[in-house]
């Protein structure tokens, strides 16, 4: 392993608060470790800009492994950075030259407002997961675990789903701002799953709606699946799709006609 | 001192372990489901500690707050877990029993922890699988549809379920989808971006917590009939862990400073297969599962400071140092062993890497023996991460590994039941000490953090409730909350007004290594009275010379850092007089002075078979030893050994 | 229905950008509620509106067949049914369906581009698109191209309005006589390249809308997942070269008719007559 220092030119968005103006500023991250991760590197440039007593850049992280779905940061255009199915925080300087000049934004989308810099709210997920996101089972009620064996490829297929962490990089990179991935994969964890049918059209129907609340609608760009940290499927797009309209008509049903 | 230090065991469990906690539930007073709304607990925490207690209470009927600083309750470090969880279900037939994980629990913990806990520990161990599988966790299954399981360190039957290599995130999402079934139906209701800062006890009790909004910066007070804490152990007082980057110690030790106990802050344990380090700016660290020990072999060069790369060593010169000292067990000794192996021969300057500061695990002969496929199937997405962190690939050169700090044993002093030593103050979790002794199975973590919010506290709470029917809890407009307010905004003000000329993050990275050089791996009383000695004089220059820009109200992260690391400095001191205090090796706590001749922790039965707790007696004094002794009935205390 | 009331009160949400429809239509009008309905009625009425313009492509090839040919299929598309239905009456219901499907497509367009530019926030840096191509992100102008230039089509070949300023032969506008008509339009190089770029934006939309029909559908298996990108560029392809021959040829001399036909003695004759001939 070879140690080397990088000099690179940041374009970053910084903005006080929610309703400011944003604006761009450009900072020097110099003798950056090609060891470093993307977010150690902008560390640095915080200890530099608090030493030069500017106030830091505001950014979120907390893992740093690529699972807790905290960091988001737009990277050249690209949510959460060029390398393929890989959060922020696991993006490392090596892939970077010596006199890149980066630019990085905040995450955006109309419900995902900026906080500060490059911080955003994204509650607007937990409303979608608060609509439905769930099995109804009160703790103790639960049958013996092997009570229903589930087949290999429907577990396996349901954690693929299962896998997302919430980040949000889907709508950041959606055109449309859609969160059709985010929620697919929500809806289809457990639409999968055994355990999920009881309320499975009734959560399809609940939480695609509380999505179209907050975000726009899907074109099939793909977009989403390619900045994807965990490389969720689009096929489950497709599922979900296919469940929401079933779902009105057995909605209906299950009502008793009542429509 | 406030309460007193009564384990408050359930009567007979001495005699009939088996039945003490069923006995005890029945012995319990219960809160009739009508009443149960007139009850307002806060819960502090969203992690599987928190959300499962909270949403299990939300079930039940009780008005509950949960206050959590994430941005979604999902983001807790829970998450993070990577390997599994523990239950005696003997699904695998081969010989488990709630029994025998009660057994190797108390003896992993090396004698340490309660008997009765951990006998309910393992008792529920089996509820907890039923019900994730229920909420829809993706745990592992064989081609027949049923659950799979496999083998963790320090048991010899195969008891751990998982969900590929994001255990945690699995569970986590089952709790936290269980917690926002109950925020909509409005039986929780949720703060989040909302930090505790310090908790109100009046008349002996504890009344509500005072918390800052982290995005406007408001701060406010919140009462309740009770405080639930579930906010996660203290790893990142070392810096250096593989702990998130927000994890801290804040709402426990501001507990601990009105009055709760902190017991046994000295038992931290270290995870042997971490990634070294690579630079000063490093933020932290990542964990590697353990399970790579299987077909790695650890070695380092057998001269010092050889730079050669790892292919140019010839195999005569290469020391297998494990394989070496422990023919029977060899690479997959436990975890303390495997992590104070490493640091002795890095220590000899026998390290690899640029920085000297990693040991080889080498898959050659592995690849070698099953081929490049096999090996990739079984660790390949270990592999990945590694290469995408350090840029080498582990196929064709070995791993670089180094232990870190990864959990904490210690926490606030809790009873059977979950109570502190101030009443109606809980603690769940990694934030109590109870289960774990002195250190923890692999894959018991998940299992006691689900066990005590789904299983234990929602029981237990009720206890302390009943006897408050008819109470409103205080008023948060009350004076003594005004007080505690005014102690927090004015410890803001001076933050933002100290004007000094180095970051939090400077201060924080030289605790950090005072912590990791004295109150490390190895402990000694020398390096311990150092450390007691320069923590303290660390801590006044933070205080003094510390730069924090921006304001108060708004989103500022150094404010916040500020506050966390300011807890880390007092912690970090007790740490090293509990480390001093206990004069014996056992567990995650090893002191120099106390090994056997081949260099093995040697506990001390006679003197230390006892909980050590804390109690605050002032900032400028030093806190007050007092002693749980432990009694075991079941599991006879026994020395450990791996040859 | 099942929809939380008010997340906001709830979480730290923001402002919804869309509220759900105060009045809930009986099923399934409650499915063009939404945008997931809006998008299943888009992806229906763009297959039955791809089925059209295919037909309606192998319909024009009757154009190689010469004058009298292309009249009699012109004069069988107005005689549907016949005997039994009145003359226009199938083609009158065909043209119905095909304008609701139209106008159910645009409507759905328009509502679903308002939502989502409701939905976005503009990024101030240039973006790396990844998987994005020119066709899924030129639908929008594809789609307005397409409508003006239908209505420009009606007009021209379908009314006759522009037969009296293009510099037309003859009387013009020959009243089913197709051959003649297109002669006289795309003999004009402008209408012919014209024409030229309505094909291009119809295949491009088409190659976008196909693929993205399966998915808005909700029809997916892996076993054919991976025909979807094959079926979509062999519409359309087989759209962009059948159709843009035609301007091509025209302009070439191959398709070319030298005077009006007599249309209304072909249809007294009935054809086959003349065909026997």
């Amino acid at each position: 392993m070879s140690e080397e220092t990088l000099n690179i030119t940041l374009k970053v968005w910084r903005q006080d608060g929610p309703e400011d103006r944003g604006r761009f500023e450009t900072y020097q991250a110099e003798n950056i470790s090609t060891h470093a991760s993307f977010l150690e590197m902008l560390d640095v440039v915080n200890e530099n800009l608090n030493e030069d007593g500017k106030e830091p850049i505001a950014f979120e992280s907390d893992c740093r492994e690529g699972i807790c779905g905290t960091c988001n940061l737009m990277i050249d255009g690209k949510a959460h950075g060029p390398e393929k199915g890989t959060a922020t925080c696991q993006l490392h300087m090596r892939k970077y030259s010596d006199g890149d000049t980066i630019v990085i934004e905040p995450f955006r989308a109309a419900s995902f407002p900026i906080i500060k810099d490059l911080a955003v709210n994204r509650a607007a997920l937990d409303a979608i997961v608060m609509s439905g996101g769930f099995i109804s089972v009160n703790t103790g009620a639960a049958p013996d675990a092997n009570l229903t064996p589930v087949p290999k490829e429907a577990a396996d297929q349901a954690f693929d789903a299962a896998a997302c962490i919430g980040c949000g990089a889907c709508v950041a990179a959606c055109p449309n701002s859609a969160a059709q991935l985010f929620t697919s994969a929500k809806v289809q964890h457990m639409n999968l799953l055994p355990q999920g049918q009881a309320e499975r059209w009734q959560r399809t129907e609940a939480m695609i709606e509380t999505m179209e609340m907050f975000f726009g609608s899907c074109t099939n760009h793909g977009e989403c699946h390619d900045a994807c940290p965990k490389e969720i499927p689009l096929d489950l797009i497709a599922w979900t799709n296919r469940d929401y309209i079933k779902s009105k008509n057995k909605n209906r049903k299950l009502a008793g006609q009542r429509g | 001192m406030i309460g007193s230090l009564d384990s408050r065991l359930p009567a007979g469990s001495a005699d009939n372990i088996q039945d003490a906690w069923t006995n005890h539930k029945f012995s319990m007073k219960l809160v009739n489901p009508a009443n149960k709304r007139k009850f307002e607990v806060i819960v502090v925490g969203s992690g599987l500690a928190g959300a499962s207690a909270a949403a299990t209470m939300g079930e039940l009927g009780y008005k509950v707050k949960l206050f959590t600083f994430h941005d979604s309750p999902r983001r807790a470090h829970s998450i993070a877990a990577q390997g599994g969880i523990n239950a005696a279900k003997n699904y695998q037939n081969d010989g488990d029993s709630v029994h025998r994980l009660f057994y190797d629990t108390v003896k992993g913990g090396d004698f340490r922890s309660r008997e009765a806990n951990v006998h309910r520990l393992a008792e529920v161990s089996v509820n907890i699988i039923d019900q994730a599988t229920a909420q829809g966790v993706p745990f592992a299954r064989d081609y027949g549809g049923l659950l799979d399981n496999r083998s963790f360190g320090g048991a010899q039957v195969s008891r751990t379920f998982y969900a590929r290599g994001q255990t945690g995130q699995q569970l986590l999402l089952g709790a936290y989808s269980a917690l926002m079934r109950q925020v909509g139906e409005g039986t929780v209701e949720m703060h989040t971006r909302t930090e505790m800062l310090d908790l109100v006890v009046h008349d002996g009790a504890a009344r509500g917590i005072v918390v800052r909004d982290l995005i406007t910066g408001d701060v406010t007070s919140h009462s309740g009939h009770a405080v639930v804490l579930a906010t996660g152990g203290y790893g990142n007082v070392y810096y250096l862990s593989t702990n998130a980057m927000m994890s801290n110690v804040t709402a426990a030790w501001r507990a601990h400073r009105r009055g709760a106990m902190f017991a046994n802050p000295c038992y931290t344990q270290i995870h042997p297969t971490c990634i070294p380090s690579s630079d000063e700016f490093q933020s932290k660290l990542t964990l590697m599962s353990e399970s790579l020990r299987n077909d790695g072999r650890i070695w380092v060069p057998e001269g010092m400071d050889d730079s050669r790369a790892a292919a140019d060593i010839p195999e005569g010169e290469r020391d297998y140092y494990l394989e070496r000292k422990y023919p029977a067990f060899g690479n997959l000794v436990p975890r303390d062993v495997a992590s104070r192996n490493a640091k002795t021969v890095v220590d000899q300057g026998r390290g690899v890497g640029t920085l000297k500061n990693g040991v080889f695990l080498d898959f050659a002969d592995a690849i070698a023996r099953d081929g490049k496929d096999l090996v990739a199937s079984k660790y390949g997405n270990l592999f990945d991460m590694y290469e995408r962190i350090t840029g080498e690939d582990p196929y064709s050169q070995p791993m670089r590994i180094y232990p870190a700090i990864h959990y904490t044993m210690g926490g606030l002093w809790v009873d059977y039941e979950l109570q502190s030593n101030v009443p109606g103050l809980f603690v769940l979790g990694e934030a109590n000490f109870s289960d774990h002794g002195a250190n923890r199975l692999g894959a018991s973590a998940l299992m006691q953090g689900l066990a005590d919010g789904y299983f234990v506290l929602p029981y237990t709470i009720g206890n302390y409730l009943a006897d408050q029917l008819g109470d409103r809890p205080m008023d948060a407009g009350d004076a003594a909350f005004r007080q505690v307010e005014a102690e927090v905004n004015e410890q803001t003000n001076k933050w933002l007004s100290t004007n000094g000329t180095k970051s939090v993050d400077y201060y924080h990275r030289e605790l950090g290594k005072i912590m990791w050089d004295y109150i490390g791996m190895e402990r000694s009383e020398n390096g311990l009275e150092k450390a007691i000695s320069e923590i303290p004089a660390l801590k006044a220059e933070f205080h003094k010379n510390v730069r924090i820009l921006g304001t108060g109200d708004g989103l500022n992260q150094s404010l916040e850092k500020a506050n966390r690391v300011a807890d880390f400095f007092e912690l970090g001191e007790l740490m090293a007089r509990d480390a001093l205090a206990r004069e014996e090796s056992c567990g995650g706590h090893f002191r120099a002075e106390h090994q056997d001749a081949e260099g093995e922790a040697d506990r001390d039965d006679e003197n230390f078979q006892h909980v050590a707790a804390w109690e605050w007696t002032g900032t400028d004094s030093v806190q007050n030893r007092h002693t749980e002794d432990l009694e075991f009935n079941y599991v006879i205390p026994s020395k450990r050994s791996y040859k | 229905m099942a929809v939380t009331q008010r997340p906001q009160d709830k979480l730290r949400t923001p402002k919804p950008i869309n509220k759900p429809p105060r009045i809930t239509m009986p099923w399934p009008l409650n499915l063009y509620q939404t945008a997931i309905g809006k998008k299943w009625v888009m992806a229906l009425t763009g297959i039955g509106l791809v089925g059209f313009v295919l037909s309606h492509m192998i319909g024009n090839l009757k154009l190689y067949q010469g004058q009298l040919k292309v009249a009699e299929y012109a004069e069988g598309l107005r005689t549907l049914g016949d005997p039994i239905l009145p003359k226009y009456s199938v083609l009158w219901l065909l043209r119905i369906g095909l304008i609701a499907m139209f106008m159910l497509h645009i409507h759905a367009a328009v509502t679903l581009t308002r939502m989502n530019a409701a939905a976005n926030a503009r990024y101030q840096s240039n973006r790396n698109f990844q998987s994005a191509n020119l066709a899924s992100r030129t639908t929008r102008i594809t789609g307005i191209i397409i409508a003006v230039f239908v209505v420009w089509h009606l007009a021209d070949l379908t009314w006759g309005w522009t037969a009296g300023f293009m510099g037309w032969r003859g009387d013009g506008f020959n009243y089913g006589d197709p051959l003649w008509n297109v002669d006289n339009s795309m003999s004009n190089i402008v209408i012919a390249i014209w024409y030229m770029i309505a094909t291009v934006a119809v295949a491009v939309h088409l190659f976008h809308g196909i693929r993205s029909a399966f998915t808005s559908l909700g029809i997916n298996s892996p076993k054919f997942n991976r025909l979807r990108l094959p079926i979509a560029a062999g519409i359309a392809g087989l759209v962009l070269v059948g159709n843009l021959l035609f301007p091509i040829m025209v302009q070439a001399g191959v398709l070319e008719a030298d005077e009006p036909a007599p249309i209304e003695e072909w249809v007294k004759a009935d054809f086959a007559k003349e065909l026997a001939e």
